[in-house]
C-alpha cells in the first residue's frame, strides 16, 4: 500500500466494505490534484469499495463529490500532477503499482470505459469501425479479416441494425444515441471484466436514456462484465443498479443495495437527493411559481478541507459534533454502511 | 398551471407569436459536391403568452434551437411572420432590430464557452450595459452589484473569472448577463441540462424568483421532460422540424395526444415508477 504524507494517519481501520472479496478492491484510496506546485484538497479520501464480478453499482453524487476522479483512478488515466494513495486491487493485483506498459495490457481489455460525451471521445477523422478494429488490433494478434467479422458482431450486438452504415460512418454522421452504442460497442469489444461509465445518458433525452440503460443491464446479464455507473440522478439507478455508492465531498457517505437505500435512506445528503427526484405527485398539488425543492448551499472547497463532517454546513440534522469530528463508519445493517452521526434520527 | 387559468391567459396577446416559419439549411456531402437541404423548421407555429414559462420538448436534431434562433433573430427564417409585442420582425434589417435586441435574451446550455474567460465576472455583467446603455463609473458599478445580489453572486465576487465558479455559479453570471438590460423575453436553450439535480432546482427556483420580480416570459428549450413537467406553463412538442402539440402543460402531461409525445413521456414514467417502487420497497 502506498502512502502520501499528511494523509496516512487516516489508514486507520474501519468497516470493511460489504460484499464477497471481488473482481475490484479499493483500499483507502486518496487521490490529490497539485495545482502550481502546492498540492490541493484532496477529491478522493480513503475510499473504501469492492466491486464483485458480475454486479451493477451506481456511484451517486453531485459535481465536485469526486465521481469522475473515481472512474479515472480505475483506469490509470489521472494525469501525472495527481498524487495517488491507497491500494486499488484488481484479480489479486495492485494497479496503482502498474507502469504504463502494465496498464495498455488492462486498460481496454479488462477494464473499459464509457466516457460521458461520445461525440468527443470518438475521434473525428477515423471511421467508426476501424476505431473499434483499433482496440481489438492493440489487445489480440488476429488477421485483419478476422478483425472486421468481428467489429461487425460487436455493433450488432449492443442492437445497431445498419453495421454495414456504421461501420463506414464517420462520428459525426451518427446520431446520438448510434454514437452512444458504438461507445459501448468499442468498450465491449474485447469482453471486459469492468466497464465503467461515466454519466452515458446525460445527453440523451428521455427515449435514448431508457434504451441506454436497458441495453447496459442486458450486456450486463449477457456477458457476465460488472459495471460501475456514474450518475448524478438517483431515477437512473432504481431498477437498474444493484447497489448504490453515494459520495460526497470526495467521500463514501452511504452504500447498500438500491432498493433499500431508496426505501430508507440514512444519511442526510442521500435523503436530500432523493426528494430531489421529480415525481408528478409533487407537482400535482403545486400552485404555479412555488418554488421546487432544494438541497440548500453548494459543495465548496472549505467543506473538503473540514475537520469535521463534509456535509455539516449544508444539512439540516446538524449537531455540535459534526462540526469538529469527522463521522466514523458504521454498519447499522447487514450490507449497509453511512458515515454520520445522526442516522437514525 | 389549471387549465382554466391557462385558457384565460390563451386569449390574452401573445408576448412573441410565430406564424408558419420554415428554414432549410444547404449542407454539402462530405467529400463530395453533392449539396442537400436539411429541413430545421416545417411550418412552426408557436404562441408565448406574457409572464409565462412555454417548454420547448423534443429529441436533438428536432429544430428546437433552430425555432430559438430564429425567434432571438440571430438566424433569418426562410418564411413565414414572427410578431413580438405587435410587431412583424422576421424581415426588418439590423438597424430596426436594435430597440428589440435588449428585450430579448438569451441563455446557453455551456456556460463555460458562452461567457468570455478573460473577463471578471463584473465585466460580463457590466458589458451589456456599456454598449447599450452607455453606462460608466459609480452608476456602472452598483448595477452590477445589484444584479449579482439579484442571482445569488456575493457581490465581493466581481473579480473572479469565470472559470473558477462552478457550473451551477457560471449559469447564475449568464443570467445576471441576460437580465441586465431588463428583457422581456428570455430563451433559455437547454441551460439547465449540464447541471445536477440539486442546482438545476436551485437555478429553476431563482428563475421563478425573477420571473415575478420583473414578469419576464420564458421559453425553456430542454430534452429533459421531467425537469419540464415541474415547471412549464406551457408545452410545445416539436418533432422532425414540425410543431406536433402545443397546449397547457396539464393537458399534455395529463393526456397527450400525438404519438411522439406519449413516447417521450412514457420512458420518463418507466423510470419515474421505477423510483417510487424502490421507495416504496416494491421491489426486493
Amino acid at each position: 500500500m502506498r502512502t502520501v504524507s499528511g494523509y496516512s494517519e487516516s489508514a486507520t481501520t474501519r468497516a470493511q466494505s460489504p460484499g464477497a472479496p471481488g473482481l475490484l478492491c479499493a483500499r483507502e484510496l486518496t487521490v490529490c490534484y497539485a495545482s502550481r506546485g502546492e498540492p490541493s484538497s484532496p477529491a478522493l479520501l480513503g475510499i473504501d469499495f469492492d466491486i464483485a464480478p458480475g454486479e451493477i453499482v451506481g456511484v451517486l453524487g453531485e459535481s465536485g463529490s469526486g465521481k469522475s476522479t473515481l472512474a479515472l483512478s480505475i483506469l490509470g488515466l489521472l494525469p501525472e500532477s495527481a498524487d495517488i494513495a491507497g491500494s486499488l486491487v484488481f484479480e489479486g493485483k495492485d494497479l496503482l503499482r502498474f507502469d504504463e506498459s502494465a496498464w495498455r495490457g488492462i486498460r481496454g481489455a479488462r477494464i473499459a470505459m464509457v466516457f460521458q460525451e461520445p461525440g468527443l471521445s470518438l475521434s473525428p477523422v477515423m471511421r467508426v469501425g476501424s476505431q473499434i478494429a483499433e482496440v481489438l488490433r492493440a489487445h489480440r494478434q488476429e488477421g485483419s479479416n478476422h478483425r472486421k467479422l468481428q467489429v461487425e458482431a460487436v455493433l450488432a450486438e449492443v442492437g445497431l441494425t445498419q453495421v454495414d452504415r456504421i461501420y463506414k460512418a464517420y462520428s459525426h454522421q451518427l446520431s446520438g444515441g448510434e454514437l452512444q452504442r458504438v461507445a459501448l460497442s468499442q468498450a465491449l469489444a474485447c469482453r471486459p471484466d469492468l466497464i465503467v461509465a461515466d454519466e452515458p445518458t446525460r445527453s440523451l433525452d428521455g427515449t435514448r436514456q431508457k434504451e441506454m440503460l436497458d441495453l447496459l443491464r442486458e450486456t450486463n446479464r449477457k456477458f457476465g462484465c460488472a459495471l460501475i455507473f456514474i450518475t448524478h440522478n438517483p431515477g437512473l439507478l432504481a431498477g437498474f443498479a444493484d447497489r448504490v455508492i453515494v459520495m460526497y465531498a470526495g467521500r463514501i457517505v452511504e452504500e447498500g443495495p438500491v432498493s433499500r437505500v431508496f426505501r430508507r435512506p440514512l444519511h442526510p445528503y442521500t435523503k436530500g437527493l432523493l426528494q430531489l427526484m421529480p415525481t408528478s405527485l409533487q407537482y400535482a398539488g403545486r400552485t404555479r411559481g412555488q418554488h421546487l425543492p432544494v438541497l440548500p448551499g453548494t459543495l465548496t472547497d472549505d467543506d473538503h478541507l473540514s475537520p469535521g463532517c463534509s456535509f455539516a454546513s449544508r444539512c439540516s440534522a446538524r449537531t455540535q459534533v459534526c462540526q469538529t469530528e469527522f463521522p466514523a463508519e458504521v454498519a447499522p445493517e447487514k450490507g449497509r454502511r453511512v458515515s454520520c452521526f445522526n442516522y437514525e434520527n | 398551471m389549471k387549465t382554466e387559468e391557462a385558457a384565460q391567459r390563451a386569449r390574452t396577446p401573445a408576448h412573441i407569436r410565430a406564424v408558419g416559419l420554415s428554414k432549410s439549411y444547404v449542407q454539402r456531402a462530405p467529400f463530395s459536391h453533392k449539396k442537400f437541404a436539411i429541413d430545421a423548421l416545417l411550418d412552426v407555429q408557436l404562441e408565448v403568452s406574457p409572464a409565462t414559462l412555454t417548454a420547448l420538448v423534443g429529441e436533438s436534431g428536432s429544430g428546437k434551437s433552430t425555432l430559438a434562433r430564429c425567434l432571438a433573430m440571430l438566424e433569418k427564417p426562410d418564411c413565414g411572420e414572427i410578431w413580438f409585442e405587435g410587431k412583424e420582425i422576421s424581415r426588418s434589417g439590423s438597424w430596426e432590430l436594435a430597440w428589440l435586441r435588449p428585450k430579448i435574451q438569451m441563455i446557453h446550455q455551456d456556460s463555460a464557452g458562452a461567457l468570455n474567460p478573460r473577463f471578471t465576472a463584473a465585466q460580463v455583467i457590466a458589458e451589456p450595459l456599456e454598449i447599450q446603455r452607455r453606462e460608466s463609473g459609480p452608476k456602472l458599478r452598483s448595477r452590477v452589484c445589484e444584479l449579482m445580489e439579484e442571482v445569488g453572486l456575493p457581490a465581493n465576487w466581481a473579480d473572479r473569472r469565470p472559470l473558477e465558479l462552478s457550473g451551477g455559479q457560471r449559469q447564475r453570471l449568464a443570467i445576471a448577463r441576460a437580465i441586465a438590460l431588463k428583457p422581456a423575453f428570455l430563451i433559455l436553450d437547454e441551460s439547465l441540462s449540464g447541471l445536477d439535480l440539486s442546482t438545476q432546482a436551485q437555478i429553476l427556483n431563482l428563475l421563478l424568483d425573477l420571473q415575478k420580480a420583473h414578469s419576464l416570459t420564458y421559453l425553456l428549450i430542454s430534452h429533459d421532460l421531467s425537469l419540464v413537467e415541474q415547471v412549464a406553463d406551457f408545452v410545445a412538442v416539436m418533432h422532425q422540424g414540425r410543431m406536433v402539440e402545443h397546449g397547457a402543460g396539464q393537458d399534455i402531461f395529463g393526456s397527450p395526444r400525438h404519438a411522439h409525445t406519449r413516447e417521450l413521456l412514457g420512458s420518463v414514467r418507466l423510470v419515474e415508477s421505477a423510483f417510487r417502487a424502490a421507495q416504496a420497497g416494491g421491489q426486493q
